[in-house]
């Protein structure tokens, strides 16, 4: 198996990352009935934050706990970093009851990001899976913002049913965009669904790429990225080709407490973003 | 009729890896069909004489669902192929099937193509391979959509 392991960072063990510094909410807007998005500033004179696609930060929910957020929003626009956040446990849900003007603990950003550099001039495709939409965002706004620099770009997304897509206006304007195409699909539907019923993986033969020549991009829950994973391997990429983003409980987000290992790595250290033939073998194992 | 819709079903992908003598004998089952949005197409329990190969459109398996309306379980496009009820006894549609955009298709007539899959096992056998196949495929992708993959995560397992 080819090592996952990204050279630590000495910067990434200062003290300093484990600080939170207090940012405001500035926006929130309701997704589904159980995920909303919050634009956090920081508080006073605090310096705003830039990014780089498929990175996370720890978010701190005052005498609650923190979770490992993606960051779901353009990394052109600094001034606010966007959260997408699924409702499902108890730091979340303190999240959830966050209103304008609250204040929220960040440290961040961590992790290793999609791989923009290296897919320029090359065909694009987005596999999302659910909430898996938030994670691959800022890739999608990001290749948007430099549409000279990549192929086509193709946008699958899946979710559970239409009450549950994410994003649903953006979504439809991405179909706009010349050479964008974008494929949405929900596993249950009525008759008043117009897009594709059926799981994200059947969009997949659909979709026009040259395979020879394309990044996939994928998130969503692992069993959903094991079979796109198989689906884009008879499409005709290869495993150094495919890139998806993992997730797990996170504590310290900086490769010293274990949480969230992996094989021989750790999710928040040499993650969350892996090529896809560096962790194949780990990513069938149940146990892991 | 015939000899204008061969080269069309050439290049339907369900024929890509298919002679030229079995393709000659599906196009004598062949006819080309359209749809307008939101026809009915096949309807629960009746004969499946026929299936269809996508042209352009799409096409919905739908079943009446228990809290009323129609239930889309599945949407078939360009390329795909609806129907395989032709080949499996007693030949009855199990969902309905609607269109829900302008279809283009071909339309097979299942009878047809059953008298000669018996009267040429070869050919038979070459047609069960195809739909098989399709089969399976199918199969998978209910059983990953009957996960409800984006369900809730279970209590604990989420900060």
């Amino acid at each position: 198996m080819s090592n996952i392991l990204h050279t630590p960072d000495p910067a990434a063990l200062r003290l300093g990352t484990m600080l939170p510094e207090p940012f405001v909410v500035v926006e929130r807007n309701e997704e589904t009935a159980d995920t909303f998005t919050l634009t956090l500033c920081p508080a006073g004179e605090g310096a705003a934050r830039s990014f780089e696609p498929g990175q996370f930060n720890m978010l701190y929910a005052f005498g609650t706990g923190e979770s490992a957020i993606s960051i779901s929003g353009s990394p052109e626009k600094t001034e606010g970093l966007v959260h997408t956040i699924r409702r499902v446990g108890t730091v979340t849900s303190a999240l959830d009851r966050l209103v304008l003007g609250d204040v929220v603990g960040v440290r961040g950003p961590f992790g290793s990001p999609w791989p923009m550099n290296e897919a320029r001039g090359r065909d694009l495709v987005f596999v999302s899976g659910g909430i898996g939409l938030a994670p691959l965002r800022p890739a999608i706004l990001h290749a948007l913002a430099h549409r000279e620099d990549y192929g086509r770009i193709v946008i699958l997304a899946g979710a559970r049913s239409a009450p549950d897509v994410i994003y649903h206006e953006q979504l439809h304007s991405w179909m706009e965009e010349s050479g964008v195409e974008v494929k949405l699909t929900v596993d249950q539907a009525g008759s008043g669904w117009h897009h594709h019923v059926g799981v994200v993986t059947t969009l997949i033969p659909r979709a026009r790429f040259d395979s020879s020549n394309a990044i996939a991009m994928v998130c969503g829950p692992e069993i959903m990225m094991r079979f796109t994973a198989m689906e884009l391997a008879r499409a005709g990429l290869s495993d150094d080709q495919i890139f998806v983003t993992l997730e797990r409980n996170m504590k310290c987000a900086v490769g010293i407490c274990g949480h969230c290992q992996f094989g021989p790595g750790f999710i928040c250290r040499d993650g969350p973003v892996f090529r896809f033939d560096r962790i194949r073998h780990w990513f069938s194992q149940r146990e892991i | 009729m015939t000899t204008t819709l061969e080269p069309l079903l050439r290049q339907h992908p369900l024929f890509a890896d298919m002679d030229d003598d079995t393709i000659h004998r599906i196009t004598g089952c062949a006819k080309n069909v359209r749809f307008r949005s939101g026809d009915v197409v096949a309807r629960q329990g009746e004969a499946a004489d026929q299936f269809f190969l996508i042209r352009e459109g799409r096409i919905a398996l739908e079943m009446p669902a228990p809290q009323g309306g129609a239930a889309r379980l599945q949407t078939a496009d360009a390329g795909d192929v609806v129907g395989w009820s032709w080949l499996v006894p007693p030949y009855h549609w199990h969902f309905d099937l609607r269109a829900v955009s302008e279809v283009r298709a071909f339309s097979i007539d299942g009878r047809c193509l059953r008298e000669k899959c018996e009267s040429d096992p070869r050919f038979g056998y070459q047609m069960m391979k195809q739909f098989s196949t399709l089969v399976a495929d199918r199969l998978e992708a209910t059983r990953l959509q009957l996960l409800d993959l984006y369900g809730s995560p279970g209590p604990g397992t989420h900060p």
